[in-house]
């Protein structure tokens, strides 16, 4: 099954500059993601700060500056993996190095 | 050989009781959906009711149901061709058909599926309900005071969630065995519980006590489990004493000790003393202890009220809920006066916990305080569904269950 690893940091952790260097713990997470066969995809996000949000209603085309909540955590990366159920999942989820400080959520694809 | 239609729906009853949750096990555990495999068994059941009349009972009835639902099953995931429904159908196609007397009891793997974290923790024990006891939502909703539609819901969503987000059905590894393992314990508990209140032999009851049987049986080293069995018995073995000749509700202190089951209580002890072996106390445990303080009335002709206290005191430290404070309350108001008790209940919110109501009442009565213990008397009366308990209550004497 698929799952998407959604990782959410509190807005100073998840507001790192874009260029910033990828730290050596998430590195040897998605190296341990590929060698486990597990990984589909995935990248850390540029900050919230570089976020567009858009809408269309009544045939109107709304654009704002900002993510889509200001909320104290926000979604600073995601993996996509293939794991064999849920707890396979959770457990991967659990070895990231954003669930020390931040929160993770797993959620399977639809259909 | 035709059978008689009411042999037929004999057999089909007794195989819903004996094999539901087996049955709902093996299936649901294959598949991954809970829900389609109890459509599937209802299926099964209402051919079972058709065929059976004309053809005769078969040899092995469940081995005859758990075919028809897995075929159901294969066929709907065919019609149903998304990718992940594909691979349900290549699980179930995969297994040989199973003799019925080899077809293994997975229900303790599907208490544990239950009881898994990324359930709603509201949903838990009701899921244990439906899937293990094959009780249906209206019943759980009742015993959990919701009503059946919302309970239905939840039901549902929970299924939804085991199956969409593709929950594991095994029993779990080590450490989160573990923590499960207390959140199957407390379901049971929970379980026997709702079916508490009934006089006379509760089905529900059975149930819960065949539950803890069945986890202290596999998990032969966790003392907690044998706790729990103990302390369901204990609470059992009184159950032909709790209501007199007229049907009028017997507080445990003023029980006739000689109507609770010597061979019940034998049981209790005997597996307390089994779990002491493994120098691992839990709450269960002490729980168990509690009640076998209050058993040995039996013996003693009084009941060891400082010995209640102290279990209590240690109880209390390792689960501080609210049934366990009101029940520490009790034994202080015992040991010290009901003022000590009263106020070991000030810093808690009674709500709709009746017991706590109870006490209070029974604690303000005791110290004279006859305005105030009517208003709680009143509330303790409300919230109980029991006409015996209601009339023991509103004759102004509180009945202490402690």
């Amino acid at each position: 099954m698929d799952y998407m690893i959604l990782i959410y940091q509190d807005s100073h952790m998840a507001s790192m500059p874009a260029d910033a260097p990828v730290s050596a713990p998430w590195i040897a997470y998605t190296q341990a993601l590929i060698a486990a066969g597990v990984m589909v995809g995935g990248s850390r996000l540029a900050p919230p700060s570089t976020a567009t949000m858009v809408q269309v209603r009544d045939g109107k085309r709304l654009v704002q500056d900002g993510p889509y909540a200001d909320t104290k955590e926000q979604l600073a990366g995601y993996y996509l993996i293939k794991t064999p159920d849920l707890d396979a999942a959770l457990d991967w989820a659990a070895k990231c190095p954003g669930a020390l400080s931040g929160k993770i959520e797993v959620r399977p694809l639809a259909g | 050989m035709p059978a008689e239609a009411g042999e037929a729906a004999r057999a089909v009853e007794h195989a819903a009781r004996a094999a539901y949750g087996r049955l709902v096990a093996w299936l649901g555990g294959r598949s991954r959906d809970i829900a389609g495999a109890e459509d599937a068994l209802a299926d099964a059941f209402a051919a079972a009711l058709a065929t059976w009349p004309r053809e005769g009972v078969p040899r092995r009835p469940e081995a005859w149901l758990l075919a028809v639902a897995r075929r159901r099953m294969i066929d709907a995931a065919r019609r149903r061709r998304t990718r992940d429904d594909a691979v349900a159908t290549l699980l179930l196609a995969a297994e040989a058909e199973p003799e019925a007397a080899a077809f293994p009891d997975e229900r303790l793997m599907l208490l544990f599926v239950c009881a898994h974290p990324a359930i709603d923790p509201a949903a838990r024990t009701p899921l244990m309900l439906q899937t293990v006891l094959g009780l249906t939502a209206a019943e759980i909703a009742a015993a959990f005071l919701v009503t059946p539609a919302a309970m239905g819901q939840r039901l549902v969503r929970a299924k939804e969630k085991i199956r969409t987000a593709g929950i594991g059905f095994r029993i779990p590894d080590a450490p989160e065995l573990a923590e499960r393992t207390e959140a199957v314990l407390q379901a049971i508990y929970a379980a026997y519980g709702t079916g508490w209140e009934a006089a006379g032999p509760s089905a529900l009851a059975t149930e819960a006590i065949w539950l803890a049987r069945t986890l202290a049986g596999l998990l032969d080293d966790e003392p907690e489990a044998l706790g729990l069995l103990a302390l369901l018995l204990f609470c059992e073995s009184r159950r032909d004493a709790r209501r007199d000749g007229a049907g009028r509700f017997v507080p445990l202190g003023a029980q006739d000790v000689a109507l609770w089951s010597d061979t019940t209580l034998a049981e209790a002890r005997g597996l307390l003393g089994r779990a002491a072996g493994f120098a691992r106390i839990g709450r269960f445990q002490i729980e168990a202890a509690i009640q076998s303080v209050h058993a040995a009335r039996r013996e003693s002709g009084e009941t060891d009220w400082p010995a209640i206290a102290l279990l209590y005191e240690g109880l209390h430290g390792l689960a501080p809920t609210l049934g366990v404070a009101v029940g520490r309350a009790a034994a202080l108001a015992e040991v010290q006066g009901p003022a000590a008790g009263l106020a070991a209940l000030a810093g808690l919110a009674g709500d709709t916990y009746q017991p706590y109501w109870v006490l209070r009442a029974d604690l303000l009565r005791r110290l004279g305080r006859a305005d105030e213990a009517r208003v709680a008397g009143e509330r303790a009366r409300a919230l109980t569904a029991d006409p015996a308990l209601r009339a023991f209550l509103a004759g102004g004497v509180a009945a202490t269950e402690a």
